[in-house]
């Protein structure tokens, strides 16, 4: 049997699967980005808050939620080693230390919250408390330099773009993270997640046209990647979310203000993939047509992607529904 | 500085002997938590609420290790073995992301529900987390599995020339993914799991009920440790045999698949017919520990026993020695006393089962002290076990990493140099090794902190028939 059902024949439907396997890559890190960026960003709250009811608090809002959050990374890989293989290879070796920055970062954030809560002496939570605060604020600190450096096509590890976007990523996940907090514990944390918010916000902005203003001078044809049609749309879309994200923390509209952030979030992600396109990896000036798996595994990825897909968007409607709503006082971690 | 060939693949043997420690704890655990669920559910019975709470944080901690441990797994194809990756990516990076949207999705999600829901959701939606979960850590096996026994026995692939690479496509999924050797792989390494942790169970119950019923200590809950001891006598009877039975006929299909593996676990140099199998061997000198060979060895062996188990029932069979094979032999000392070790251990836990079940059945199960010493010292047993089995596995099939397509040593990322691997390879000793520090402790904890106590339970249940001790309590 050399064929299975004329799989290997053509693209499925004669869908434009390299195309759809690209943005859904990218999807799906802006997923991550989002779900766990509100994670990271209470974890860099976290930092701020001394008294122990408030920050066991941020560990409760974040408890059922953060590790199936976490497994969007993985699917990441997963969905790059199967549709990009060569990418997956050149790039993730390529950042060899920045990949184990990021997981070394996760390691410690993962741990924390579970540690934290084992013994209730100060100094063991002094301790699993600077974990939690440093990989929540270290894992999308590297995240962002590695999606900065994979974007220029850098060669190296500590690159100006990869500060700049790494810390426009922290800054975005303070961004969810207030607006998170403010969801599921305003009641008992201090008045100022607006603030956090707003400022965050701010910084957010800044760190983007700042990576803009960067992309446009290491960019071979950078000015015109970024006055694309598209690029500017979403810069000023995200300008107005920015805004609205602000006006919503001032109410007390948290779920409004964490849509908001949910949308830069992807636009972010989105404005990278079509600077991006339509190379895959700038570094090796590989295309998305050339390093695209062969046609019969792409079409098996996709029949699998097609299926499972929803059913994963089913079990996280199926736990925030669950769990919505603030933390109950009783529900400690 | 070191080779980062060799630095590469003691990262990876590192980080995988450390990380399959936890599913082996949560894939083990997942049958008992869906079948105390359930008791807990339809009975209102105090002791599975106990229980499903006491083991429920165990699996907690277990899964929550078992992820940031294994993410680093997904990520070290591609950092460390980038070549690999490349050639194999098409048939292997398939599996892994279904992995993680069927399988990995499914117990982390729920796992929010099952760990922290009680209070929030109804009976039938928590019975569907506790299964969800369940289901979750066994298809992920599933993949994993897919994954590692193409590379042990790869099959419906061609070999493919591109820009000067060797690359492997895809040509027959059915052939590939539906690999003869992942049955046997999956139910050896499912039953594991069970068996191991039935060990950690029953050697946990047993401190307690010895503690009790020998020494005579006051001890907390101690019905709850005695039904944790019958609970994992009982699952231990079913998958000791098991383990050993189909043990026996994943080692003949590996003889017949991969026989320079098979070698290696019989240290067969030259190919020879009527090959005995040393059940005991006993080295003589430090050679026979470093270089085993089979026919210089002292030992008690069975006349024909390996040429038999190989065959499946012809004492004569004859077993190719590894001095036939064009590349170099796997490391035979490992692999040679790894295998010996676990299939020793795996008729140790068959004694111990029948043991404990000829106990109970006299009705002495709590009084034979001997009994729950040697179900203490077996705790780990099972664990140790499993990692000797995937040792075997995977130096066996050594040198390749891709059964005779891809050597490990070329699998290595190409631009890597020996600094980063060094820098990555200290880290990972020094974190995993705290990590298994930081697990050990806080398991030993949750032990020591014992079952939740009759006035925080949800249950009603009269049959906690212990009020609660401070003598016994958790030191903080």
């Amino acid at each position: 049997m050399t064929d299975v059902a004329g799989l290997a024949d053509g693209p499925l439907f004669g869908l434009p699967l390299p195309e759809l396997w690209f943005v859904l890559m990218f999807a799906i890190l802006g997923t991550f980005l989002f779900l766990d960026g509100f994670d990271f960003g209470a974890g860099a709250i976290f930092a701020v808050l001394d008294d122990d009811h408030e920050r066991e608090a941020v560990l409760s809002a974040i408890g059922p939620f953060w590790d199936g959050n976490e497994v969007w990374l993985v699917v990441f890989g997963g969905a790059l080693f199967a549709s990009f293989p060569a990418v997956y290879a050149d790039l993730f070796s390529r950042h060899y230390l920045l990949m184990f920055a990021i997981l070394g970062a996760l390691i410690i954030r993962g741990l924390a919250p579970e540690m934290y809560e084992q013994r209730h002496d100060e100094q063991w939570h002094r301790w699993w408390g600077r974990s939690f605060v440093a990989g929540s604020v270290l894992a999308p600190f590297f995240l962002g330099a590695f999606t900065g450096n994979w974007l220029v096509g850098s060669e190296r590890t500590v690159t100006l773009v990869a500060v700049v976007v790494g810390l426009t990523v922290v800054s975005l996940t303070v961004v969810s993270g207030s607006a998170f907090l403010g969801l599921k514990a305003d009641a008992y944390l201090p008045d100022v997640l607006d603030q956090y918010g707003v400022r965050a916000v701010v910084g957010y902005l800044a760190g983007v046209v700042a990576t803009l203003a960067l992309l446009a001078v290491e960019l071979p044809d950078g000015v015109d990647a970024l006055l694309s049609v598209p690029v500017v749309a979403l810069v000023v879309v995200s300008i107005g979310l920015a805004v609205a994200y602000g006006l919503a923390m001032r109410r007390g509209a948290y779920l409004g203000a964490l849509a908001a952030s949910g949308g830069l979030t992807y636009g972010l992600v989105a404005v990278v993939a079509i600077v991006m396109y339509p190379l895959v990896d700038p570094a090796s000036g590989a295309t998305v047509s050339e390093t695209i798996v062969s046609t019969l595994p792409l079409n098996l990825m996709s029949i699998g992607a097609a299926i499972l897909l929803p059913l994963v968007v089913t079990y996280f409607v199926v736990l925030y529904t669950a769990f919505r709503g603030p933390v109950e006082p009783e529900e400690a971690y | 500085m070191i080779d980062p060939v060799i630095a590469s693949r003691l990262q990876f043997a590192l980080t995988t002997i450390v990380h399959i420690i936890f599913p082996v704890m949560s894939m083990g655990l997942a049958p008992f938590l869906v079948y105390f669920t359930w008791k807990d559910i339809r009975s209102g019975d105090a002791i599975y609420e106990q229980l499903r709470r006491f083991w429920t944080k165990i699996f907690a901690i277990s899964f929550v290790v078992g992820t940031v441990t294994g993410i680093v797994l997904e990520f070290e194809f591609g950092t460390n073995f980038a070549a690999f990756s490349t050639a194999a990516g098409e048939l292997f990076g398939g599996p892994l992301a279904v992995e993680g949207m069927m399988a990995f999705m499914l117990e982390a999600t729920f796992l929010g529900v099952f760990v922290f829901g009680r209070d929030r959701v109804g009976d039938k939606l928590y019975m569907i987390s506790a299964v969800a979960v369940g289901l979750g850590t066994w298809l992920s096996a599933v993949w994993i599995l897919i994954a590692n026994s193409w590379m042990q026995t790869p099959r419906g692939y061609e070999l493919v020339t591109e820009g000067g690479q060797t690359v492997v496509h895809l040509v027959d999924p059915i052939a590939a993914y539906a690999n003869p050797r992942f049955a046997y792989m999956f139910v050896h390494m499912q039953n594991a799991a069970v068996e191991s942790v039935a060990l950690f169970m029953a050697g946990v119950a047993a401190y307690y009920v010895f503690r009790h019923h020998v020494w005579g200590y006051h001890i907390q809950n101690v019905s709850f440790w005695e039904a944790t001891l019958k609970i994992a006598l009982v699952a231990l009877l079913i998958t000791a045999p098991l383990q050993v039975l189909h043990g026996d006929m994943y080692g003949r299909h590996v003889a017949e698949t991969q026989p320079q593996k098979f070698a290696a676990m019989e240290a067969v140099w030259d190919t020879e017919s009527y090959v005995p199998e040393y059940i005991v061997a006993v080295p003589t000198s430090l050679e026979d520990v470093t270089d085993p060979r089979a026919k210089d060895l002292f030992g008690i062996g069975i006349p024909g026993g390996a040429s038999w188990l190989a065959s499946g029932g012809d004492p004569s069979a004859e077993i190719r020695g590894l001095n036939s094979f064009d590349t170099e032999a796997p490391p035979v000392a490992i692999v040679f006393w790894a295998f010996r070790a676990m299939v020793g251990l795996g008729f140790w836990f068959i004694l111990l089962a029948f043991w404990g079940g000829y106990r109970w059945y006299t009705g002495e199960l709590f009084e034979d002290g001997l009994l729950h010493k040697a179900l203490m010292a077996s705790t780990l047993g099972g664990i140790l076990a499993t990692e000797l089995g995937w040792i075997v596995t995977e130096v066996g099939r050594q040198p390749w990493v891709i059964q005779g397509i891809m050597k490990t040593s070329d699998g290595v990322s190409p631009g890597l140099t020996g600094t980063e691997a060094a820098i990555t390879l200290g880290g990972f000793a020094l974190v995993y090794g705290t990590i298994l520090v930081l697990y050990t402790y806080v398991v030993a904890r949750i032990i020591r902190g014992g079952p939740p106590g009759s006035d925080d339970l949800r249950s009603t249940g009269e049959d906690v028939p212990e009020t609660p001790d401070p003598g016994v309590a958790v030191d903080d």
